[in-house]
């Protein structure tokens, strides 16, 4: 046994007690849907987890109803104090059961365990802290004295960080007084349908929040309804598009937080360790299944060769393999159709002239799987340096000055994230001006937290979620300030 | 003895600091509400337009790259040479608008008022819509607003001046730059503007002018790969629906039609309508 070679060590699944089959969340009880139904599979061995259903246009319409008369008659008359009280319970259930929502959220998305643990579910916990103090502070979010919530908010969230993404949405809706009906992605509904589970042992009044499981229809009878006020989408940015049209001409309030294509800037005075290390989790971090990952690395030109060997040989360190193995660095892909569209940039990526390295390491036999890949020789007109990837695949460009690195970066219609790695903290200041993109992680990457605003520029949508700006994506002004002269 | 004959002026589009004609050659009759010929503006084409967004995203850096403090100080600027012509403004307005000259004068001031509110915001609005974040770890981590880039604004058609003011300044305060479409009916104020733009150390580009249809230009800016913002405001007898659904092609930040004497009032929001917000994390050593 090398000094690699770990023994199994995978978290228990006993502690999760599933039905085999789950309904829609509305109105404070589960019910079966009036439409069809499909599987949750688990894309580590493709194996069924539960049958949930698939909400229908009735579904939706019902769902909406019990949020508007949630909103009515309880959410919106009740006290912020009072309001806070529901949500710090619900962070405080999410600690209590945290590790069952993170051994589902592993099981039906496939991501590692420690990550699940580690990161999404204890930042569930903390959005959620972070949010209920909100709720009786209104009047100094920056919306002028007494801020008024909009109505129903139509959430609609991803498949990479099912649960964390429902916290980001969920809790400042909340907070503001809005009342919710979430639809979770079709390929990861479970943590979603635990978490109203949580609701339930929170005794949250029925209907302030309603979950609808289903597809991209389902979603788009949501996010179309009549009497929803918000709308709040993280997704791709090709269906924010449609749903920016399917918006146009109502009152309804838009966020999107939608696709992005990193750039990655590493200069040649960068500390070389943490910049591997930053690398590694800025594209490998969740099989690189993260809107804001650091997809295009941009090395100056004098220290790539050096780099890239290094980076080669950190990632032939990671392990790929079970999900619930608490030693896996590298899960499952998300759903085989996710697998085919990685696979298919990458041979893309080899077509178009790029030099293609993948780690080396055993794939599982069934399941969806893609080793850590690192294309090198990538030139910016390449597909794999302009399209989303949205998997374990990292392009490598170079760059000479900091202006040639700033263009590069620029170079694109998306502007989620970015990275500076140098030891220069004049530089990092100059260039994180100069990046188009809402995120910027000078010597790290890959940071959350519910107090830092996060959302894009261009592209990658608008709006944000986190920190007092999330606030004010779900409140409207109640009073209209005139200018000086009439003060 | 004779009456003195005046010198009329022609009135040209504003772009990128200069003033052409329409590159089509097309002018529109601009008349008094009682028929009275007052001049012939330029008629803005597809063309003129796209020079002017070339022109606005040529001075973003330039103007975002400004301190605050100099922004500030150039929209006081504005003010200051605005109110020093505010008789020829009052007259092109009560010209145009048929309006009484107490009137037209308030609609000046107020334009002027407008100006220097906004000018103070400049190196202010950061320390309002910006934080420092308490993040749950060793990082410094700070919010700031920076301005969305490039803006397409539809002027309220129903004010010669005023409408004019309340969309065009908040979008300078944080240094965006802006083409706008002026009033249909009343462009003559607009260009007239320009020309106090011209002469307050307002960079070229920064803001363009075009007069014309809105009907007939919009439609190119809500479509225009290289403008980030759509400003509707004054654009509410158009089909402003389909112009929205237009710019979510390339997912404009849109601010919707308003109408009434209230229309773009001033508001803090009336800037962050048309700012991104940048998070910057650096960890901190352990020392």
């Amino acid at each position: 046994m090398s000094f690699l070679e770990y023994a199994p060590a995978p978290e228990s699944r006993s502690i999760l007690d599933l039905r085999d089959e789950y309904g829609l969340f509305i109105d404070g009880a589960f019910r079966a849907g009036t439409g069809s139904s499909f599987e949750t599979i688990s894309p580590a061995d493709e194996s069924r987890i539960a049958t949930v259903a698939e909400g229908s246009e009735a579904d939706v319409d019902a769902a909406v109803a019990a949020a508007r008369r949630a909103y009515e008659k309880t959410w919106s008359r009740m006290s912020g104090r009072d309001r806070g009280k529901y949500l710090f319970r619900i962070a405080r259930l999410v600690q209590e059961r945290a590790r069952e929502l993170a051994v589902a959220e592993s099981l039906d998305n496939g991501k590692p365990i420690k990550e699940s643990r580690d990161v999404d579910v204890p930042l569930v916990a903390a959005w959620f802290f972070y949010y209920a103090g909100w709720a009786d502070k209104l009047d100094y979010a920056g919306a002028g004295a007494d801020p008024r919530p909009l109505g129903v908010a139509a959430q609609v969230i991803p498949w990479n960080f099912p649960l964390m993404m429902l916290a980001w949405k969920v809790a400042p809706a909340l907070a503001a007084g809005n009342t919710v009906v979430l639809k979770p992605a079709e390929t990861t509904p479970l943590s979603a349908l635990l978490f109203a589970e949580i609701l339930q042992q929170a005794d949250l009044p029925p209907g302030v929040v309603n979950i609808v499981t289903g597809a991209g229809a389902t979603g788009a009878a949501l996010v179309r309804h009549p009497d929803v006020d918000k709308v709040a989408f993280t997704g791709s940015t090709g269906v924010g598009r449609e749903i920016a049209k399917a918006v146009a001409g109502t009152h309804k309030k838009l966020t999107l937080e939608l696709g992005g294509k990193a750039a990655n800037i590493v200069f040649d005075d960068a500390p070389i360790d943490q910049a591997i290390e930053g690398i590694v989790n800025g594209i490998f971090f969740n099989q690189g299944h993260v809107c804001c990952a650091g997809s295009r690395l941009l090395v100056q030109e004098s220290i790539h060769d050096e780099l890239v060997d290094r980076l080669k040989s950190r990632l032939s360190t990671l392990r790929l393999g079970d999900p619930l193995d608490k030693n896996t660095d590298i899960g499952a892909i998300n759903s085989r159709e996710q697998l085919d569209r990685i696979r298919e940039l990458s041979r893309i990526g080899e077509e178009e002239g790029a030099r293609r390295w993948s780690a080396e390491c055993e794939i599982p036999a069934s399941g969806f799987w893609f080793a850590p890949t690192i294309f090198t020789d990538v030139q910016a007109s390449h597909r794999i340096a302009r399209e989303e990837i949205f998997g374990p695949v990292l392009s490598v460009l170079t760059f000479r000055t900091p202006d040639e690195a700033i263009a590069k970066a620029n170079n694109t219609p998306y502007g989620l994230s970015a990275g500076i790695w140098t030891e220069k903290g004049s530089r990092i200041l100059a260039v994180a001006d100069k990046l188009r993109a809402g995120v910027v992680w000078a010597n790290t990457f890959n940071r959350f937290d519910p107090s830092s605003p996060f959302g894009g520029y261009k592209e990658s949508g608008f709006g944000r979620e986190g920190g007092r700006h999330g606030l004010l994506a779900y409140l409207r002004s109640s009073a209209t300030v005139k200018a000086g002269a009439q003060k | 003895m004779s009456k003195r004959l005046s010198v009329p002026k022609t009135y040209k589009l504003f772009i990128g600091g200069a003033f052409p004609r329409s590159e089509s050659g097309r002018t529109y009759e601009v008349s008094s509400p009682d028929g009275v010929f007052l001049a012939n503006a330029a008629k803005g084409s597809r063309k003129d337009a796209r020079d002017a967004v070339v022109a606005a995203r040529a001075a973003v850096g330039g103007w975002s790259g400004a301190t605050a403090y100099n922004r500030g100080q150039v929209l006081y600027r504005v003010a200051e040479v605005l109110e020093g012509r505010r008789a020829q403004f009052v007259d092109e307005i009560v010209a145009q608008q048929g309006v009484s000259t107490a009137a037209a004068g308030a609609q000046v001031d107020e334009a002027v008022d407008t100006w220097v509110w906004y000018a103070g915001w400049c190196d202010k609005y950061a320390q309002i819509a910006g934080n420092a974040n308490p993040v749950a770890g060793p990082y410094f981590n700070i919010s700031v607003p920076e301005p969305t880039g490039v803006v397409a604004v539809i002027a309220p058609q129903d004010s010669a001046l005023l409408g004019l003011t309340r969309v065009l300044a908040p979008a300078l305060v944080a240094g965006n730059t802006a083409l706008v479409v002026a009033s249909e009916p009343f462009p003559l104020s607009a260009i007239s503007l320009a020309e106090v733009l011209a002469t307050s150390d307002v960079p070229g580009g920064v803001v363009n002018v075009l007069t014309g249809s809105p009907a007939e230009i919009a439609p190119w800016l809500a479509s225009h790969d290289d403008v980030n913002a759509l400003d509707l405001t004054g654009a509410g007898e158009l089909d402003w629906v389909e112009l929205q659904i237009v710019a979510a092609q390339t997912l404009k930040r849109v601010i919707a039609p308003e109408a009434g004497p209230d229309a773009a009032a001033p508001h803090l929001e009336r800037i962050s309508a048309l700012t991104e917000t940048k998070t910057v994390w650096h960890p901190k050593s352990r020392v």
